[in-house]
């Protein structure tokens, strides 16, 4: 029901294409998408292996949603074993190829092996073949992205491709599809690269449906559009400035990391904010703002459409860079911004551009170039080291010239591509990477917002925000207000977002909708598509399922209970200024509180208790 | 009264949810692939931009038909295909001046806007606006009430200077 029920298997060794069943059992148990995903990797690789070698696998999988009208219904994701953390990742994305996917007749695709030489997969519905990719490996992916439509003639392919950094190995290489969405976390885009796979190419013209009562689903899709449009985040403050509307509310609280998180509050968080975004430009009246734009089936539309200043040093004479294309998110202004100290928006959007042309993740790589400010200012990292880049907090020169090395993978961008983790290790300061399990912050300060901080450090794919936003409780009161300087109660706040999250990715659905939605809105729809078992109450236990199922995946990786924490500095430095002054993250303290809500013993490993009430093997 | 279809671009995010209400109503799946309407990016200037039928007067492609197989919706103005008749000569395809009217490979017949019996599903389902469904003699209403507001504003302003 709404699954097409069929996957593709591709070995890239020997060049060989079959077509599968899914697993109706691990389906029922697992639900799509990140979850199911999840499965097939736990079963099919030894979570020790090296990620970046032909023993890992790479999944692209859609959730039952994923190409339904369903508001938001168009996500994808990629899961692997992530090469930044050797954890289990999971990068989900928007755009247009997921549905694309679901619509030519795929659940999932799963990648195994190494293919000899370069190739990309071209699917037309039923029709899946490899071919080969030479003429675009070593080129961009916009490169690639147009070689691929005028080659195959056709305007409506959808295309999934990674840049010159996946092949060189960048450890936070994203998969960037339909030019500008990224499933870009954790290192994905290198995982493919290192198969020799370019791209993916898309055209899916069956259509999605098989749904399980029609009209029931179609009665949900409604109700839930209602209420988005009717909520003031997914109505109004999304898609008038995207997740940007977070920017200047976020430093206000005193939680906007800035300067590699030395400090919580940053004074050009204004120049940076999504209300600048939309104000007129000096040089030449417009505003960084165009429009904004939608995802697959979103009627949220968060997306940014901008432009750089065409007079702005960063693309004097770089012609291809003066129209339109994908601009900055909250997370990427907030990691090539604040994080760096560097109020330039044509600058940050720049390096945005950049990212998305060339595959990147700007979370990390911006991380990466603070790390590295904070080591150059210290003197731990020579001029001689950069190539004469004085790498100086504030410098928008140092800061785009750092994503042009990162691109072409050339001199001191070799060591900005290993992430913060290795390249502080590389220069004697290991403390100064801000990263959780080797996957750097995003844009919420944990001493400012306490329960951010517990999810970040438990986090099976190190510190993301998008596991557990428990930022919208403790700062948006979603859904409802709870303290973010206290830590009281939060391994409670953190498991539930946690869970629920991890259902809500299955499904193919944007997590953003639960600003407005909780799983009252999300199960009549998935029960529409897929059958009136999926409760509340079942979405739930299939949340906690995945999420125990990630944990044992990273515990037979070699993680342990020593990685679930939070970098010294957050920890023993307190907050200098704003409402979280005085203040440390209370990580530690929090911790057996929530192992303890897990059902997981003081040493974080789920017990055969849990494991067994949530029908996990032992 | 009948009633036409009025696309407004600007407001338009390239959601695709009128494509899927579409082939929904019309295919029975969710398939942007065999909707009547298309949203176009354009990616450069950073427009999204609807199109579909815009049921003329005068059809060409009525009229180019050799089977009368399209016909006049007395109530709603559509020019509707009967899919009975229909011979798949793609004639009609060749004569529209604006493409709107399209072959389907897995019917053999031709598609195009039917205004969904005057209920268009597109208008509906889309989230912002963009795509609405007014009285066939007064498209331009929301344009001239946007002008008129700011000659409005003139005038007070002119007042008020002097």
């Amino acid at each position: 029901m709404s699954w097409t029920g069929k996957l593709l298997r591709i070995n890239l060794t020997r060049g060989e294409i079959i077509s599968e069943a899914v697993n109706e059992e691990w389906k029922n148990d697992y639900l799509g998408s990140r979850g199911l995903a999840t499965k097939y990797l736990f079963e099919e690789i030894d979570p020790a292996c090296e990620p970046l070698s032909a023993e890992n696998k790479m999944i692209m999988a859609t959730g039952p949603l994923t190409g339904t009208m369903a508001a938001t219904g168009g996500r994808y994701v990629v899961v692997t074993k992530g090469p930044l953390t050797n954890c289990v990742a999971c990068s989900n994305s928007g755009g247009f190829i997921g549905a694309e996917m679901k619509s030519a007749g795929w659940d999932m695709i799963i990648f195994e092996g190494k293919s000899p030489k370069p190739v990309y997969l071209y699917i037309e519905n039923d029709k899946a073949e490899l071919l080969p990719a030479d003429d675009i490996w070593g080129t961009s992916v916009w490169s690639t992205d147009e070689w691929l439509h005028n080659k195959h003639q056709d305007p409506l392919l959808r295309i999934a491709a990674v840049g010159r950094p996946a092949e060189n190995a960048c450890l936070y290489s994203g998969i960037v599809n339909d030019l500008h969405r990224a499933a870009g976390r954790s290192g994905v885009g290198a995982v493919m690269a290192s198969k020799n796979l370019k791209a993916v190419a898309i055209r899916g013209t069956k259509g999605v449906g098989n749904l399980n009562d029609p009209a029931g689903f179609m009665k949900a899709v409604n109700d839930g559009k209602a209420v988005l449009a009717e909520n003031p985040v997914t109505g109004q403050g999304l898609p008038a400035y995207g997740t940007q509307v977070l920017m200047n509310v976020i430093n206000e609280i005193g939680a906007l990391p800035t300067n590699n998180m030395k400090d919580v509050q940053f004074d050009g968080a204004h120049a940076i904010s999504g209300e600048a975004m939309s104000e007129p430009r000096k040089s030449d009246g417009r505003p960084n703002l165009t429009t904004n734009a939608a995802c697959f089936g979103c009627t949220i539309a968060c997306g940014r459409i901008s432009t750089i200043d065409q007079g702005h040093f960063s693309v004097k004479n770089k012609s291809k860079y003066w129209g339109n294309s994908g601009g900055l998110e909250y997370e990427a202004a907030w990691a090539l911004g604040a994080d760096n100290g560097v109020d330039d928006l044509d600058a940050l959007t720049y390096v945005n551009f950049i990212c998305n042309e060339e595959g990147f993740d700007p979370i990390t790589f911006g991380a990466t170039v603070a790390a590295a400010m904070e080591m150059f200012e210290d003197g731990n990292i020579t001029l001689e080291q950069t190539g004469g880049i004085p790498f100086n907090f504030g410098s928008a020169e140092a800061l785009t010239q750092a994503a042009e090395l990162v691109a072409s993978g050339e001199g001191f961008g070799q060591d900005l591509a290993l992430g913060s983790k290795r390249l502080c290790e590389k220069y004697g300061r290991p403390e100064l990477s801000m990263s959780v399990k080797g996957l750097e912050f995003p844009a919420y300060d944990p001493r400012g917002i306490q329960g951010i901080g517990l999810n970040y450090a438990t986090s099976n794919r190190g510190a993301c925000h998008v596991r557990g936003y428990t930022v919208a409780s403790e700062v948006l009161g979603i859904p409802e207000k709870t303290d973010p300087l206290s830590a009281e109660g939060k391994p409670g706040l953190v498991k539930a977002f946690q869970d629920i999250t991890a259902s809500v990715d299955s499904s193919g659905l944007c997590l953003f909708t639960t600003f407005a939605w909780t799983l009252d809105n999300i199960a009549p729809q998935i029960q529409g598509a897929c059958g009136s078992e999926w409760t509340v109450d079942y979405l739930l236990k299939v949340g906690e399922r995945i999420w125990n199922m990630e944990r044992e995946f990273n515990l037979k990786a070699g993680i342990t209970s020593a990685d679930d924490t939070l970098p010294p500095r957050l920890r023993e430095e307190a907050a200098k200024t704003g409402p979280a002054k005085g203040l440390v993250s209370q990580v530690d303290a929090m911790m057996p509180e929530y192992y303890q809500l897990r059902g997981w013993s003081e040493e974080g490993i789920p017990t055969d208790e849990t494991k067994q009430r949530l029908g996990l093997k032992g | 009264m009948e009633k036409s279809l009025v696309i407004n671009p600007d407001k338009c995010t390239g959601c695709l949810q009128c494509e899927m209400a579409c082939s929904y109503e019309n295919e029975g799946v969710f398939n942007p692939a065999k909707s009547r309407i298309k949203v176009f990016t354009f990616h450069q200037e950073g427009r999204f931009v609807p199109y579909t039928c815009t049921q003329c007067s005068e059809a060409w492609c009525q009229q180019a038909c050799p089977v009368d197989a399209i016909s006049l919706n007395l109530v709603t103005g559509a020019k509707e295909v009967n899919e009975s008749s229909c011979v798949g000569c793609k004639v009609c395809t060749i004569s529209c001046p604006f493409g709107t009217i399209n072959y389907n490979q897995s019917s053999g017949k031709v598609i195009k806007c039917d205004l969904c019996g005057g209920d268009p599903k597109c208008a509906s389902a889309c989230p912002t606006q963009a795509i609405t469904y007014v009285d066939a003699d007064q498209t331009g209403l929301d344009k001239m009430r946007q002008w008129a507001t700011q000659t409005d504003n003139a005038t007070s302003n002119t007042a008020s200077n002097a």
